[in-house]
């Protein structure tokens, strides 16, 4: 008997294509072109998530796209995003009103792997908007701080205009056992801190390598020679992970959009080991 | 510091890494102690070359100017070198030097350290290696920073 | 439910179309419209085409009489029963805006419950393969999940295999061996009544056994059965292009430089009919359509392509800008990263691709090609 012909199993109580409202309370500007939009979850909805899964935001009658959630997992009572208006709907979403609703599905994707972590020490390197997916860690790490050893945060910028998060950063940096430094591509007379692409910061780190896992994420050419630069000071590719992204339709893994080689950006990732996705990455235009 | 101060400050110096003690030793005696404060120019575009440093510790920013702008190309710190191209002879320097930060370095007088090295074909094939590893460094990041990884449309002039 | 086989008559045939009306099926077959076999609603046996065969070839397909009277000697169609499943356009849901917020009105009802007559064993090897992207894997998409529970599956095992067919390489055919309610064996009888149409009938579940039942035929003879399997079997030993396609993740990962690609890439139009045509492509764009008054707005699935310039870009581009890259990635999913992720290649060796690509390109040449195992000659 075929198997293929009878009644699924189990029906998702939701359709999984249908955005739920959630409404805009807050809007705070990071940058010229960067929000951080903070919205209540949806009705009856579970928003949990976990550091580095993302949503699919959706604004009436403009379009979807994914997000990645920027928020604390452990208040899932604010839904938290970090937007940067690059094209017509994230420019269309920035510019939401408190009040307003915004389409919401999810969370999707591969988190980040705080659980494998646990007990080494944690190099996190951010590149522009990438830092976004990656304050979820860091907060995850604040709030476990026992569990973890060293904390770096290694953050570049195009330029000091284009810092995100400014006051955490600052804050972050006089946190015992923790270092958090910013450097950015083009300076200007009144930065005094570090000028130059964020592998220039590598020389700082003061881990073990072979006791740390390091987190990236920025943009892909940013991703590729950070991870080759951590490699070659010692830290094994199993214990880097990037975060991907490739265009979504769907985030449920049948739109095929996002394919990478075998993978699915959307439920293969986009948290990848770089012992898994490097061999990809460097083919190019796979 | 003291003599004993510099060639401790030298073996110590992540730049000489590796370098046997005979190549330190050499070093030491031409090696002076600089501290700069900050807003203190320590050479501009087009002086001719002389001094190369050793940061100890300090804060550093390599410059361009254009009329009426500043260009912060790169800065070093804790660890680096500056000033490459006083080994290379008459080759001007193409960047301005600012201090940010109050530093301690070890500068040698670029002439001098040739003539050292004139005598010692080994020792300064381990040197240049080292300068050569430096530049190599800097152009990459360099090149890095011109594909503008983090603009809007992706970057490299699209 | 496999050991028992009956043997059908046209008229027993009939009955089963009729059977199914009753039972609220919307029967759907293949009918000759045109210049082609298209799948379209049938009512009796007769709206099937007659003695209807298929001339099959790189970028070449037409229809032509034949010598006797088979109604399933053609091959497959130009496109195939997936647009009845994961349907080319559909409605996701509809938003009403009022107040800065949206309500969703309500998601695309399911459509009436079809019954598929004639299905091509690659037809349905490509169904199941659907099945894993749309239904076995980490999420459900509702639409094909409640269209593909709700149909009914008969299929016709081919005893004429086209000369872009490659099943038996991909081990989809030239007989189903599962998938199906009713499977259909058609022979012209040479006995009692020399000329004549005859079924073999097999069923693979128990509504299709309820069918068979019901329609009183003889059980068939051993030695019936046997003929019918003998001319599938004839039908799969004459096609002659093969892939080995267990040997194509290993193949992609060495040549994705290959200067094939570029070769073909000179000839590739990235028109898309590829996937139009291929029963298990399933990649699909989602797009907002508003009134023009911005109250009402629509969530709309359409089927999309990776052949087009936009299907993978993120902001600063697309990832695959070149023809090549996107000839590459169909031809490397489709034989190859497919099975990574769904345990079995993509393709089904239905051949649909070679003979409606405008330029000719074929996917089984370009597969030994890359993999080295160029092959002389292609055809019977």
């Amino acid at each position: 008997m075929t198997t293929v012909l009878e009644p699924p199993a189990v029906s998702p109580s939701r359709p999984l294509m249908e955005p739920r409202p959630a409404r805009l309370v807050g809007i705070d500007k990071e940058t010229n072109d960067t929000f951080t939009l903070t919205l209540e979850p949806p009705e009856g909805v579970d928003a949990r998530f976990r550091p580095g899964q993302f949503s699919m935001l959706y604004d009436y009658g403009v379009g979807e796209l994914p997000i990645s959630i920027s928020g604390d997992p452990e208040r899932p009572e604010q839904l938290v995003y970090t937007i940067r208006s690059v094209g017509p709907v994230t420019t269309s979403i920035v510019t939401r009103h408190p009040g307003e609703s915004l389409g919401v599905r999810g969370p999707f994707g591969t988190p980040w792997p705080m659980t494998a972590a646990r007990g080494k020490s944690v190099l996190i390197v951010a590149g522009g908007i990438g830092l976004a997916p990656l304050r979820p860690a860091i907060y995850h790490i604040l709030r476990h701080r026992g569990d973890y050893n060293r904390l770096m945060i290694l953050y570049g910028a195009r330029s000091p205009r284009d810092i995100l998060y400014k006051k955490e950063l600052a804050a972050w940096s006089l946190l015992p056992d923790t270092q958090s430094l910013v450097t950015v591509d083009y300076g200007g007379v009144s930065w005094r801190g570090h000028v130059g692409v964020v592998t220039t910061l590598f020389k700082s780190i003061r881990t073990q390598p072979t006791e740390t896992i390091a987190l990236l994420c920025g943009p892909e050419i940013m991703m590729r020679y950070a991870s080759r630069e951590l490699q070659s000071r010692g830290i094994p590719k199993q214990q880097i992970y990037l975060s991907m992204e490739r265009n979504m339709k769907c985030a449920a893994g049948f739109c095929g959009h996002c394919q990478m080689g075998p993978f699915f950006v959307c439920k293969d990732g986009p948290v990848f080991s770089c012992a898994a996705i490097e061999p990809w990455m460097d083919l190019y235009e796979i | 510091m003291t003599a004993v101060e510099v060639h401790t400050a030298l073996a110590n110096h992540p730049f000489l890494a590796g370098l046997p003690e005979s190549d330190i030793a050499k070093l030491a005696e031409l090696a002076f102690e600089v501290r700069f404060q900050p807003e203190q120019i320590l050479f501009r575009e087009g002086d001719p070359s002389s001094f190369f440093y050793l940061i100890v510790t300090g804060h550093i920013a390599l410059e361009l100017l254009a009329p009426g702008r500043v260009f912060r190309i790169e800065t070093v710190g804790d660890g680096e070198d500056l000033g490459w191209s006083s080994l290379l002879e008459s080759v001007n320097k193409q960047f301005q030097a600012r201090c940010l930060a109050p530093t301690r370095a070890l500068a040698f007088d670029g002439p001098r350290l040739i003539a050292l090295w004139e005598g010692d074909a080994e020792f300064g094939f381990r040197l240049m290696r080292k300068v050569v590893g430096t530049v190599a460094d800097r152009l990459r990041a360099t090149r890095l920073q011109l594909l503008d990884v983090y603009d809007k449309r992706g970057g490299a002039g699209q | 439910m496999r050991d028992k086989a009956w043997r059908l008559s046209p008229e027993h045939v009939g009955r089963l179309i009729a059977l199914l009306a009753e039972q609220g099926y919307e029967v759907i077959g293949p009918r000759k419209e045109g210049a082609a076999i298209r799948w379209g609603p049938v009512g009796s046996l007769d709206d099937l085409p007659a003695g209807v065969g298929c001339e099959s070839t790189p970028g070449h397909y037409r229809l032509r009489q034949r010598a006797g009277p088979e109604r399933f000697a053609w091959g497959p169609s130009p496109d195939s029963v997936k647009r009845w499943l994961h349907v080319p356009e559909a409605r996701f849901a509809l938003a009403s805006k009022t107040n800065g917020t949206f309500h969703i009105l309500r998601a695309e009802p399911p459509g009436p419950k079809v019954a598929f007559l004639g299905l091509r064993p690659c037809d349905v090897a490509a169904l199941e393969r659907l099945d894993k992207v749309l239904l076995e894997d980490r999420f459900v998409e509702e639409h094909y999940a409640a269209r593909r529970h709700a149909a009914l599956f008969i299929a016709v095992n081919c005893t004429v295999s086209l000369e872009t067919c490659f099943c038996v390489s991909m081990e989809c055919g030239p007989r189903a061996a599962k998938g199906f309610d009713i499977a259909l064996t058609e022979r012209v009888s040479g006995g009692a009544a020399p000329g004549a149409l005859e079924y073999m009938a097999e069923t693979g579940t128990a509504r299709g056994l309820h069918l068979v039942e019901a329609l009183g035929a003889p059980r068939a003879e051993a030695t019936f059965v046997a003929e019918c399997r003998e001319a599938s079997k004839q039908a799969g030993a004459s096609q002659g292009r093969k892939v080995d396609w267990r040997s194509a993740v290993a193949v992609m990962l060495r040549s994705f430089e290959h200067p094939r690609w570029e070769e073909t890439a000179q000839r590739c139009l990235a028109c898309a009919n590829c996937t139009l045509a291929c029963p298990t492509c399933f990649c699909v764009n989602t797009i907002e359509q508003t009134s023009l008054d911005g109250q009402t707005g629509e969530r709309r699935r359409l089927w999309d392509s990776c052949f087009t310039q936009s299907f993978t870009y993120i902001h600063g581009g697309s990832v695959r800008t070149s023809v090549k890259s996107r000839y590459r990635q169909w031809l490397g999913h489709k034989l190859a990263w497919w099975q990574q992720q769904f345990g079995t290649a993509g393709c089904t060796g239905c051949g649909r691709c070679i003979a409606w690509c405008p330029a000719g390109i074929d996917i089984t040449e370009e597969f030994n090609e890359l993999a080295g195992t160029a092959q002389g000659g292609k055809s019977v």
